[in-house]
């Protein structure tokens, strides 16, 4: 039974101050494809270029050389505003330092990507309200970023990352700047995430447990790929160890 | 829908800020308000000179006797220097009522009102311990009928007082309040003694009008100067200009003449029917309208001239705003990436800082255009006058300031729109 791609890349190297003497290279031609649906985990160590990688499948930035096609889109030719449009409707993203627009409102934060994306006001409200009840924050809804503890800004942020029911979920080390608890708790939004809507999920990782907890763990070192592997997932597994 | 939220985020970063927002407003303010106070000064000028000048009679014509031009003419002597040898007027160069009557029943239809008056002096009236100051002024009918006088009591002019020299008058009611204890009554069918000159004159009063004061009456409040009412040959009698002509005088039109071109039929008419032959004096004519006119144009270029040099200062805050903007930009960088990550064109962003910028520079507008408003009603009200606020100053004013806004704004937004994502996600 084949697999549709999500994402597909091939050959994808980036370097940063091309042309001048500093000039050198982050990522060395890495291949790796991702289902849709499919939950998987990058590791390495710091400096290996996980968040650059990141950034090239988030259409954030353009890799140096490669091909990369998201969701059957042909990102290289992409115009800067497709890409605009891109990461509008079909990427959410996740941010370790959450990256909430402060003086507004979680719900107007939430709402946001749907501003972008030319959305009623009201149906807008409604989503934004219906997404933060999912993550448990219905009662914060007024309150701005400042006002808000760590784990309840991811919540905001994931909540904002699901505006615009996006394809896939790009999360760089979501849980990093969290407690242990508290990251279980972000997990757990994006084991139901990936469980109950099929949502395709990326997620940069420091912690080899919670890696375990993916489909698939990829490992990155210097710029390549050293290793895949399979991890311990199943829905049940996931209940037991919570 | 978009804009309305880029307003709702501008106010929410101007309340963050508020000292900031002010400062950075100022100069806009200063700028604004320098320009709508030198607007309302101005405009306030422009209300009271029309005003005074359509007293006097904007569609009259004022028309008097003049020095004709020297021809150049240069003697052996050297220079001619005109005055040394024009002689005086005498009354052959007058403006005679012969030529009045034909140039009147010339132009009937043109002309409503011929108005002369003849100011014989200013006086004042003692009876008892009481006195009322006056100026006596001779009217011919024409002139008391324009002026639309409002009576208190007894009746104006007869035909037969104008005609025969009456020795009759009117009188104020503040001239009555003062020396008849305000009672008409016992005014009317006096006959009242009046120093002129050193010799006493009597006149029977038979009428009291309503005394007007006007803004340019200085003096005592409780004893003005009223005008004390002749007819014009009893004052010309009391000048002993009797007979002769006139130096000036003043035409009211019908309503639809046109005042410039009948202006010159005007002068041309006498100069051609009966100064054709005088060797120094011809008539020369101005007409209200065309005076009004330029006394507006010259109060308007004034007016704009001043307020270029204040514009200057809003350019000035134009640029504090645009280096605000510069600042608040790189502050906000990682909100910039962040909002572009999450699907923002370089567009929206744009439009984000640009509306940001138009709401700083709307907001000191406004500002401006109050503090300019009070600023320019205060000298008004220190220099005594109505204050007369130029309702299209106010709406250029807001739409300058919304120029400036986009005009100062731009490159900074264009700037934030241009920022890479990426760079824009990392900057620390
Ligand atoms: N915009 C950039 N300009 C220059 N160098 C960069 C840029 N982005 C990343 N790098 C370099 O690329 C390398 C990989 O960085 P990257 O952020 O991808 O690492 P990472 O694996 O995410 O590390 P960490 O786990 O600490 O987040 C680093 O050496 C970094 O200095
Ligand atoms: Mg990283």
């Amino acid at each position: 039974m084949s697999q549709e791609l999500m994402l597909d890349l091939r050959d994808i190297h980036k370097s940063f101050f091309i042309g001048t003497p500093n000039e050198f290279e982050v990522l060395h031609g890495l291949n790796f494809t991702v289902n849709k649906g499919e939950f998987v985990s990058i590791v390495g160590q710091s400096g290996s270029g996980k968040s650059t990688l990141m950034n090239i499948i988030g259409a954030l930035d353009r890799p140096t050389a490669g091909e990369y096609n998201l969701d059957g889109v042909d990102i290289e030719k992409a115009k800067d505003n497709e890409l605009s449009a891109i990461r509008n409707k079909k990427i959410g993203f996740v941010f370790q330092t959450y990256n909430l627009i402060a003086r507004t409102t979680a719900l107007k934060n939430v709402e946001l990507p749907m501003m972008y994306a030319g959305v009623g006001r009201g149906e807008r409200e409604e989503r934004a309200k219906h997404l933060l009840e999912e993550v448990g924050m219905s009662d914060r809804m007024m309150h701005k970023p400042d006002e808000l503890s760590g784990g309840q800004k991811q919540r905001v942020a994931i909540a904002r990352a699901m505006a615009n029911d996006p394809a896939i979920i790009l999360a760089d080390e979501p849980t990093g700047a969290l407690d242990s608890a508290t990251g279980r708790l972000i997990m757990d939004i994006f084991h139901r995430l990936h469980e109950e809507q099929g949502k395709t999920i990326v997620l940069i990782t420091h912690s080899p447990e919670l890696s375990k907890e993916t489909q698939r763990i990829i490992t990155l070192k210097d710029g390549t790929i050293t290793g895949e592997s399979t991890g311990n997932w199943s829905g049940l597994n996931r209940k037991e160890e919570a | 829908m978009l804009f309305s939220e880029n307003i709702l985020v501008a106010l929410a970063g101007l309340r963050a800020n508020i000292m900031r927002s002010l400062l950075t407003m100022l100069g806009i303010i200063i700028g604004i308000a320098s320009v709508i106070a030198i607007m309302t000064v101005g405009n306030s000028i422009t209300v009271m000179v029309n005003e005074t000048m359509q007293g006097l009679g904007a569609n009259n014509i004022q028309m008097g006797i003049n020095y004709k031009p020297q021809e150049e003419d240069v003697s052996e002597s050297g220079m001619d220097f005109g005055d040394g040898y024009m002689r005086a007027v005498t009354d052959e160069d007058l403006i005679s009522q012969d030529m009045l009557d034909a140039f009147q029943e010339k132009y009937k239809d043109k002309i409503q009102y011929i108005l002369l008056e003849e100011r014989v002096a200013n006086s004042t009236v003692t009876i008892g311990k009481n006195s009322a100051n006056i100026q006596i002024v001779g009217y011919n009918k024409d002139n008391i009928d324009f002026m639309d006088i409002d009576m208190v009591d007894g009746r104006k002019f007869l035909a037969r007082d104008y005609a025969d020299a009456k020795n009759v008058c009117m009188v104020s009611d503040k001239f009555v309040e003062r020396l008849y204890d305000g009672d008409t009554s016992k005014a009317l069918g006096t006959m009242v003694d009046v120093p002129i000159n050193g010799d006493y004159h009597s006149y029977y009063i038979v009428g009291v009008y309503e005394y007007v004061p006007d803004q340019f009456s200085f003096g005592d409040a409780n004893n003005p100067t009223t005008t004390f009412y002749l007819p014009l040959s009893t004052a010309r009698e009391e000048t002993h200009n009797q007979g002769k002509g006139y130096e000036w005088l003043t035409l009211v039109t019908t309503i639809d003449t046109d005042n410039d071109s009948f202006s010159e039929e005007v002068r041309d008419y006498f100069n051609m029917t009966f100064y054709a032959k005088n060797d120094a004096f011809e008539i020369q004519v101005i007409n209200m309208e065309s005076m009004m006119d330029s006394m507006n144009t010259m109060i308007n270029t004034i007016q704009l001239a001043l307020s270029v040099i204040a514009g200057i200062s809003l350019v000035v805050g134009g640029i504090g705003v645009m280096n605000i903007m510069l600042v608040s930009i790189t502050e906000r960088t990682k909100e910039i990436g962040t909002r572009k990550a999450l699907g923002a064109t370089n567009g929206s962003i744009r439009l984000q800082f640009i509306t940001e910028s138009v709401v700083i520079c709307v907001i000191g507008g406004i500002i401006g255009i109050i503090l300019g408003i009070a600023l320019g009603s205060l000298a008004m009200k220190v220099m005594g006058y109505q204050a007369a606020i130029s309702v299209s100053s106010i709406v250029i004013a807001v739409g300058f300031s919304m120029a400036i806004g986009i005009f100062f704004g731009y490159y900074p937004a264009n700037k934030a729109a241009q920022l890479n994502p990426i760079d824009a996600l990392r900057y620390e």
